[in-house]
């Protein structure tokens, strides 16, 4: 008789082909993140700077004036008659009106007109008068907000592992699953471990997708070491997987698991450092952020990738996500409920 | 053994013992406490008090010894829907030191046209047949089918007979719930009766039928209904009690009673609305043991 495979191997097998041919957790898989990237792609593609609008009004001298501040390569301008300059003024049409002597008309509590009013006094003013300043424009890869961005993506989509764990596990338990396999010698912990190891699989096609839109939309890659950044992502897998694991250890609801799933979500999601930074929050709340996974793994993904780390400069991170990992797995194995 | 929930006493001191290599089953209407009974002894439920050993084993010391050695196929389980018969077998072969391989088990319990279908496609028959195939897989010595056939069409229902015929021919020891009495009848060696938590006739099929005063049964209405005075009086009559509209006598041969109990009711006036006979069966012996029918007790 053919030897058996080893029940591990089989566990895992089965649940990567549970989720392949569960069409809908594929899609969001795989999807989410891309969809995602492409939305910030819009949001933070190459585009030029924009100008402000301002209007002048008719009279003597306004095409002169008009001509002049076009120049300004900060300005779009138009010329208008009294009326239909204060109407577009009013619906903010343009940000500034242009009157004979020179008098600016403005509302100053719009930050555009505070704007507008500088590039014109700007314009009027003779290239002699202005401060010796030069530009140095932040164009280069590793200091825009995509760049902040995108590690901030995949450290969420890791986090996202949580969900996928959940449900399948309370499904079971809801049909007696659970309660048949705890009939067999199966080993426990070889079932909760297959859980992590079947996540595994598909980490490196959600890395790739993101990535990989990462490089051809924004010229963003990896910096430092390859393999730091996938020994980040497997203890990040490690470490959400453990607490998915411990959520769904005794939740016996669909309802149940998304309440506590978003519970636990939430906050890393606000305070982790996603979409900003959490240095913005009070300095003794940073002791506790610090300490959360996604925190970690954010701080350890933007490390490698933005600032060119080694594997030997994030070790605090990958500390914090396997204790979070080893913790809430040792837990969940303690307190799995089979039935 | 004894085993409570909240308020519900659902094993009340229930004691039996399964020799090795026979075919027990425990016959009870829904709440008896069979289910509870049987998974205390799958050791997939705490009990409150009692004894169990299986294989001479305890759940407290040798679980997974136990485990390796029973193979089990609870009342409501579903089995993975997006895995295919094979997939399933093969992942519980896996779990087993020793088994049989999915192959041949697949072959024996006819499913080899559903080799490679989803288990979510399956019916009814088949599901429960795949089943008991996961409690077959790791070649247990004492195998757990709690209401198998429960649900069944005729035909699922001889198949799976076969099964658990040839698991026994092959020396297995079996245990099994149900409350079909042909079931029990057919398939068991020894049959345990089970009401509110515990055993309240044991012995085999035979000997519990035996064991009521009489082989036959009448079931009987007339119209008006005849005073039990009448009945006591019927020769042959053993016992009698009323089983919903009808009359229901126990009586040690049809030919002796029922030409004169044909004449009272004739002599009372009364009009016979039903009359049936029947060789007494396990159902007769629960209904002669608590007033109630196994069905809707
Ligand atoms: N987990 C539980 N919590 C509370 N009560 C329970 C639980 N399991 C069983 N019971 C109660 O214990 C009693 C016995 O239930 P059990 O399932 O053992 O009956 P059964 O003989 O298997 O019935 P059936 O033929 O319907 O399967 C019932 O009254 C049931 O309501
Ligand atoms: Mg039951």
């Amino acid at each position: 008789m053919r030897k058996p495979s080893s029940p591990l191997y089989e566990l895992t097998l089965v649940r990567v082909k549970e989720f392949l041919r569960e069409p809908e957790a594929v899609f969001w898989t795989f999807l989410f993140p891309i969809l995602l990237a492409i939305c910030l792609g819009l949001a933070f593609r190459d585009k030029p700077a924009d100008r402000t609008p301002v209007g002048v009004l008719e009279g003597p001298g306004s095409a002169e004036l008009a001509a002049r501040l076009s120049k300004s390569p900060g300005l779009t301008v138009r010329t208008y008659t009294e009326a239909a300059g204060g109407n577009a003024l009013r619906s903010g049409k343009i940000s500034l009106l242009l009157l004979p002597g020179p008098v600016f008309k403005l509302d100053p509590t719009r930050p555009d007109a505070r704007l507008a009013r500088l590039e014109v006094e700007d314009a009027l003013r003779g290239a002699n008068d202005r401060p010796a300043t030069k530009i140095e424009e932040m164009k280069e890869p590793g200091a825009r907000y995509i760049d902040f961005l995108i590690p901030g993506i995949l450290g969420m989509n890791v986090l996202m592992a949580m969900w996928g764990l959940g449900f399948p596990i309370v499904n079971a338990r809801l049909r007696n699953l659970l309660k048949r396999l705890s009939a067999t010698p199966m080993k426990r912990w070889h079932y909760l471990l297959a859980q992590i190891l079947a996540r595994l699989f598909y980490l490196p096609i959600e890395v790739f997708a993101i990535l990989g839109f990462a490089r051809i939309a924004f010229d963003i890659t990896v910096r430092g070491s390859v393999l730091a950044l996938w020994a980040l992502l497997l203890t990040g897998v490690f470490a959400f997987s453990g607490v998915g694991l411990l959520i769904a250890a005794r939740t016996r609801t669909i309802e149940g698991l998304s309440g506590l799933m978003n519970l636990v979500m939430l906050p890393m999601w606000l305070l982790s450092g996603v979409f900003f930074s959490y240095e913005r929050f009070p300095d003794a709340a940073l002791p506790f952020i610090r300490a959360l996974p996604l925190t970690a793994l954010n701080d350890g993904l933007r490390a490698v990738i933005n600032g060119g780390a080694t594997l030997g400069e994030v070790t605090v991170s990958l500390a914090i996500l396997a204790a979070w990992g080893l913790v809430t797995f040792v837990a969940s194995v303690k307190l799995f409920v089979w039935k | 053994m004894t085993k409570s929930f909240a308020d519900v006493k659902a094993v009340a001191g229930l004691d039996l013992s399964v020799a090795r290599g026979e075919c027990f089953g425990l016959l009870g209407p829904n709440g008896a406490g069979k289910t509870t009974t049987i998974e205390i002894l799958e050791g997939l439920t705490d009990r409150d008090g009692g004894e169990v050993s299986v294989l001479g084993l305890t759940w407290e010391k040798d679980a997974d010894a136990i485990r390796e050695r029973i193979g089990i196929s609870l009342q409501d389980t579903q089995l993975n829907d997006k895995l295919s018969v094979f997939e399933t077998l093969r992942l519980f072969r896996s779990f087993y030191r020793s088994g049989r391989e999915p192959e041949a088990l697949i072959e024996q319990l006819s499913l080899g046209e559903k080799r490679n279908a989803r288990v979510g496609k399956l019916s009814g028959g088949q599901r429960q047949r795949l089943a008991v195939a996961c409690a077959l897989v790791g070649e247990p010595e004492i195998l757990f089918l709690d209401e198998p056939t429960t649900g069944l069409d005729p035909q699922s229902r001889l198949q799976l007979w076969d099964l658990v015929v040839a698991f026994r021919s092959a020396g297995g020891t079996v245990l099994l719930t149900t409350h079909y009495m042909d079931e029990a009848e057919r398939l068991c060696d020894r049959v345990a009766i089970v009401d509110h938590g515990k055993v309240i006739a044991i012995g085999t099929p035979r000997e519990l039928i035996s064991s009521l005063q009489g082989g036959s049964v009448v079931e009987f209405a007339t119209d008006p209904p005849l005073p039990k005075e009448t009945l006591a009086a019927l020769p042959g009559v053993s016992e009698y009690r009323p089983h919903g509209p009808n009359w229901f006598l126990l009586v040690r041969a049809l030919h002796e009673t029922v030409p004169p109990l044909l004449l009272a009711v004739e002599a009372a006036g009364a009009k016979l609305v039903t009359l049936s006979t029947h060789q007494a069966t396990l159902e007769d012996v629960f209904v002669s043991l608590t007033g109630r029918d196994l069905r809707d007790a």
